[in-house]
């Protein structure tokens, strides 16, 4: 039977109900996802709302949950996030140029295309092995905040890569025709004339990288950055705890009291992902809207 | 593919003098040497894998790896069977792929077949914000809300639990599923939609017996993909699951998924060069294999639907 004939088989009444209980299905499960932000948002709030002071801010982690705080995990976020940033940035963006601004089409390239994207799909932990195996052992940098930057750099790589090669295709043509009309030559118009106006959308794809690097446990875990770490990183090369670490610790332990400390500590996490997005997509409209495109 | 392919030729279009054209090059070079590093990163997990697997495989046979029941690496009588851990890390992602796939796949027919303009510019962002919260924020989502409520529903349910993991990581996922099912949807023609309508075919007709159809090697990859996700999730599981391997298809038990041991490995102080340690490389070699299969399934059918109707 045709598609027409099957359709047209039933009464109305019935297609109409069908019809029906086919959106209330979409809407329900659309509601899963939103329901789920919502309790997970409510339950954080709640439960860490009343930890919330200056002093859990400024304090070191301490046994006592009454005088523990998260002031050696923000620096070591900070620490951790700028060191990163400084790797994977300019690494990511010279790798973005030259795939889409100079490389041959040939095989090479189509297979480091393709190994980008791969790199992007290998689970966070593998690379908590690599920078195990690389950073830590091989490299003797030890369980120190640059051995953590480092691992994380590389984890975030093909996502800056990915981001920037989309700002770049962004481009028109016309802008570079333009450029090399003028007697530029290739780097001339791309450092000129395509990086200004893939800007924008560059910038918002890093901080987005950043902000998925702030947010990752398991391979600072792998790199042994969860110990007590009552004090502030004072050079790359020493030990460190981040935000997510001091979160897992607090949120293994059996006591509610430190439970609450989590939930804290999460709140202040987000907190830092949501200015992080919000300045991204504010920097997208105040760049762009200076008219380069 | 790339703007660039246009350009003339692979010199300067106007050619400079020699030290404009070597500072070229050097840039060029330097560009290329980024590229490379994507490359070197490859290189790299392998060796780092590879080196310290081949270790452990010389004390321990693949067979006994791959087949054995038991994983007790730590233990005086040692034995090496991956199944344990392996068959948790699967019941895991079931669980978690049981709540993504109906969910985000709803939210991603309602998203482009149904919602308005304004209903999608309010959604979509909302279902995004679940793809950027830290796993760890859905770890401690699992045991203070998921594990209580599920021992309510069901009493006989551990304080660990697959199930609870399992749930946390679903919510996870729904908004992975929810973009690649939406990008494979939208990429349906819309003449595809228009012939059913001109023949008299429903919303829901057209819906579910022309566009889905149409969209469902996209959605299959978002699947495939989904699920590599799940498998490669290690704090939901650290967090949540337990952390003993127990060889059991009930959801409601304890059990430890491979990520969650390889995790739980390093939070001890196991001595490097033992084979307690070199158990870290051989599991997570196992992983990465089985993630890199799904990825390279997904990723191919992805680019067959971006083909299909291009």
């Amino acid at each position: 039977m045709s598609l027409a004939e099957r359709a047209f088989a039933r009464p109305p009444w019935r297609r109409r109900l069908a019809g029906g209980l086919f959106l209330a299905a979409c809407l329900a499960g659309t509601g899963v996802g939103l329901a789920g932000l919502a309790l997970l948002a409510a339950d954080v709030l709640v439960e860490g709302w009343p930890v919330l002071s200056w002093d859990f801010l400024t304090s070191f982690p301490s046994r006592d949950p009454d005088r523990a705080g998260i002031r050696a995990a923000l620096f070591g976020t900070l620490w951790v996030m700028a060191l990163t940033a400084l790797v994977a940035v300019p690494a990511g963006i010279g790798a973005a140029v030259y795939l889409q601004e100079f490389a041959p089409r040939n095989r090479l390239v189509r297979f480091i295309q393709l190994n980008i994207a791969n790199l992007a799909g290998v689970p966070s932990i593998v690379y908590g092995i690599l920078g195990l195996a690389l950073f830590v052992r091989t490299m003797e940098l030890g369980r120190s905040v640059l051995a953590g930057a480092l691992t994380l750099a590389l984890l975030v790589l093909p996502v800056v890569i990915i981001a920037a090669q989309e700002a770049l295709r962004a481009v028109p043509d016309s802008l570079r025709h333009g450029a090399l009309a003028l007697g530029a030559s290739r780097w001339q118009t791309v450092r000129a004339v395509v990086l200004p106006a893939a800007l924008p959308g560059m910038l918002t794809g890093v901080i987005l990288a950043l902000s998925r690097a702030a947010g990752e446990t398991a391979p600072l875990i792998m790199i042994g950055a969860l110990t007590f770490v009552p004090f502030t990183p004072s050079g790359p090369l020493d030990r460190f705890t981040v935000l997510p670490i001091q979160t897992f610790n607090w949120a293994a332990r059996p006591q509610p009291a430190f439970h609450h400390l989590a939930a804290g500590a999460i709140i202040v996490l987000l907190a830092l992902l949501l200015a992080m997005n919000a300045a991204a997509v504010a920097l997208r409209q105040r760049l762009s809207r200076r008219g380069r495109l | 593919m790339s703007p660039s392919r246009s350009l003339p030729g692979r010199a300067p279009a106007f050619r400079g003098g020699t030290a404009r054209r070597l500072r070229e090059g050097a840039v060029v070079a330097l560009l290329f040497l980024c590229a490379a590093l994507s490359v070197a990163t490859t290189v790299a997990i392998t060796w780092a894998l590879a080196s310290e697997t081949v270790a452990f495989f010389r004390e321990v046979s693949l067979l006994e790896f791959a087949t054995g029941t038991r994983w007790a690496p730590l233990f005086s009588e040692q034995a090496f069977g991956v199944l344990p851990l392996l068959s948790a890390t699967v019941l895991i992602a079931a669980c978690s792929l049981a709540i993504a796939v109906p969910a985000g796949l709803a939210a991603a027919v309602f998203l482009s077949e149904y919602a308005g303009e304004w209903t999608r510019a309010v959604l979509k962002p909302l279902l995004e914000v679940l793809a950027g919260i830290p796993t760890v924020v859905y770890g401690f989502f699992a045991l203070s809300v998921i594990a209580p409520a599920l021992q309510r529903l069901f009493p006989e349910t551990q304080l660990f639990s697959a199930a609870a993991a399992g749930t946390a990581m679903g919510v996870m996922i729904i908004p992975f599923i929810a973009s690649i099912s939406e990008d494979a949807l939208r990429a349906v023609p819309r003449s595809l939609r228009e012939a059913a309508y001109a023949m008299g075919a429903t919303r829901f007709d057209v819906t579910a017996r022309v566009v889905v159809p149409a969209a469902l090697s996209g959605v299959l990859a978002a699947c495939i993909l989904g699920a590599s996700r799940a498998v490669g999730e290690t704090m939901i599981v650290t967090l949540a699951a337990g952390g003993q391997p127990n060889l059991s298809w009930n959801p409601l038990e304890a059990m430890q998924t491979m990520t969650a041991y390889i995790a739980a490995v390093s939070l001890g102080d196991t001595p490097f060069g033992t084979i307690e340690y070199r158990t870290i490389f051989a599991v997570g070699s196992a992983l990465f294999l089985l993630t890199f299969g799904m990825n390279v399934l997904g990723q191919w059918l992805v680019a067959r639907f971006q083909e299909a109707y291009e």
